[in-house]
């Protein structure tokens, strides 16, 4: 089969590999419909985050038709079935999964020394997306074996378009789970940081959830204008102060709820001198992420208020001012989304035509393009936001 | 075909039978090249500014030397990086300053002015594939003021934002929160 497959730093190529083989009875194989690639696909793409390998196949948004199912599966899945695959491996039966936390299932990281070693804890398997997540192949490709498939999966309807189920996988929960955990009430203003697809989603779930304001921060026009379509007030950091356009617009407050949809690559930028020295330092690999964005939250959010961050930080941050986020009474909430906890209720309000979330593609091309897509999407070109890959 | 990467792949893991091509150019490889040739000579520049200056007969100058040194290295780390571009352009203005340095050394008096020669003419080679690689390298990102396509259309509901933020409202009245009125709204875009 042909799948997108990392060979090193800028380098992933459309290879021809084997076909993926049941390895466990718990297993499903599917034949892939529709997949995209993730912002968090790039920071693999520049070999930000360590542990992946040569021949590792990309990819965790991916959805599609099972054509194999293993004997464990016990009937939860059959044959021509139509699945979302959430980004997310889970069990479904370790404490963990009974409680909701997905992302942090303790059984699927096959790898799980690795991550023991890097994060303390082993977290949940993720496809495509190194060895510290169990390394397996992603779903960037004709085919795919989901593990544990039993409880690893969406069952969509037929009949909605792949284009409004496939971000199901990932960044609708994510932004949803950004939204929801910032608790938000009528009368909050909720601040985004990063007007991507994630950024996008979330600013579309705190408008759901009901905020009073929503307000979106970036740099490129075409990401602003998504962002006040989904009924954002935006912020151009490049020609606005971000501070005080905030104190501005919450009357001197802060914002109640602040959310990091950018993390580990912030922009680097001249008049901020903070993002010359993460860069110089990530660089010479003694920092790993630039988190120019955590720091302006916890000096604009309002005290006694909560930061949400589904933007992925892989390692070490320096210079955050702990002193202003202890003062201030802030919350900060995080983690890789708990996918299934939320995919249910937002099924339903994809049903219900409440959202559709394929308002944020803006590019469809066969998977033997999406080598030359990630440059595309790396580099903004031709008013990029989100590209889906049709095998 | 053999791919060394198959050897690390868990059984039953899809293994590569036939690779794609790379995206990656020549200029890439140049860029590669130049970045450890840099970290390279940075190191001598470093740790051996002695060697340096002895064969270039421009003794007393150690310590310019290891500082150029540190630059090199520097340089050459950025040119490894996915900044490539901005690694290369700091070596092209390295050049200039190593050739600076060189020509400093080029009089009568210096005895092995013909090494200082060699290397002005290996800095001027080195400086050209630096220039090269700079050049063919620039970022793909369109400019600042480029014309780009917007999407003030996608609201991503299909019903409308007014329904949608009506709809909230009405949940959290009946969840109990305080309902935003009328006079409080004045911030809603």
């Amino acid at each position: 089969m042909k799948a997108l497959v990392w060979h090193g730093k800028e380098d992933i190529r459309c290879d021809t590999v084997t076909d993926p083989e049941i390895q466990d009875p718990r297993d499903a194989i599917i034949k892939v419909t529709s997949c995209a690639i993730c912002g968090s696909d790039l920071h693999l793409f520049h070999n930000f985050i360590p542990g992946m390998l040569p021949g590792d196949i990309m990819g965790h948004e991916t959805m599609g038709e099972v054509v194999e199912v293993g004997s464990g599966v016990d009937g939860k899945l059959k044959k021509g079935d139509r699945i979302v695959v959430p980004f997310t491996i889970i069990c479904g039966e370790c404490d963990q999964c009974k409680r909701g936390n997905f992302s942090v299932c303790e059984t699927t990281n096959r790898k799980r020394h690795l991550a023991d070693k890097a994060f303390g804890h082993a977290t949940a398997g993720l496809f495509g997306y190194t060895h510290l997540t169990g390394g397996y192949p992603g779903g960037q490709a004709e085919y795919l074996r989901v593990p544990y498939a039993d409880a690893t999966h969406i069952k969509v309807p037929a009949g909605i378009p792949d284009e409004q189920l496939l971000f199901l996988s990932d960044i609708f929960p994510t932004g949803w789970q950004a939204a929801a955990q910032c608790d938000i009430e009528p009368t909050d203003t909720v601040a985004i940081w990063g007007c991507g697809p994630v950024g996008q989603m979330a600013i579309r779930s705190a408008i759901l959830l009901g905020a009073n304001q929503v307000i979106a921060i970036d740099c490129l026009p075409e990401r602003l204008s998504m962002a006040e379509a989904g009924g954002a007030t935006v912020i151009n950091f490049e020609t606005e102060s971000v501070v005080e356009r905030l104190q501005e617009l919450t009357d001197g407050r802060g914002p109640e709820k602040c959310i990091d949809c950018v993390g580990m690559e912030s922009h680097v930028m001249p008049s901020l001198p903070d993002t010359l020295l993460d860069r110089a330092k990530q660089m010479v690999m003694v920092e790993s992420d630039r988190p120019h964005v955590l720091r302006e939250m916890i000096y604009v959010c309002r005290p006694g208020g909560i930061i949400s961050v589904p933007g992925v930080y892989s390692g070490l941050s320096d210079m955050l001012p702990m002193g202003a986020f202890m003062n201030k009474g802030l919350t900060m909430r995080t983690g890789q989304t708990h996918v299934n906890r939320w995919t249910d209720d937002l099924l339903r309000r994809i049903e219900e035509g409440e959202i559709d979330p394929s308002f944020v593609i803006t590019h469809t091309v066969p998977l033997e393009q999406g080598p030359e897509m990630y440059q595309v999407f790396r580099d903004k070109r031709d008013s990029c936001v989100k590209v889906v890959l049709k095998p | 075909m053999f791919h060394f990467s198959n050897i690390v792949r868990t059984k039953g893991d899809p293994k590569i039978v036939e690779g794609g091509a790379s995206l990656k150019q020549p200029v890439d490889q140049l860029a590669r090249a130049l970045g450890w040739f840099s970290i390279g000579l940075g190191v001598v520049e470093l740790f051996a500014p002695r060697r340096v200056t002895e064969t270039l007969g421009m003794e007393g100058h150690e310590t310019m030397v290891r500082a150029f040194g540190v630059r090199e290295i520097l340089a050459g780390i950025m040119s490894l990086s996915v900044d490539k571009n901005a690694g290369l352009w700091a070596r092209v203005g390295g050049d200039g300053l190593d050739a600076a340095a060189l020509l400093s050394g080029l009089t009568a008096d210096n005895p092995k002015k013909g090494n200082v020669t060699l290397a002005l003419l290996m800095v001027g080679g080195i400086a050209m594939l630096d220039y090269r690689a700079a050049q063919d390298t620039k970022p793909q990102r369109p400019a600042r003021d480029a014309r780009r396509k917007l999407y003030p259309n996608r609201s991503g509901f299909p019903k409308g934002i007014e329904s949608i933020r009506t709809a909230a409202r009405q949940i959290a009245a009946r969840a109990g929160h305080n309902e935003v009125k009328q006079g409080d709204e004045r911030r809603v875009p």
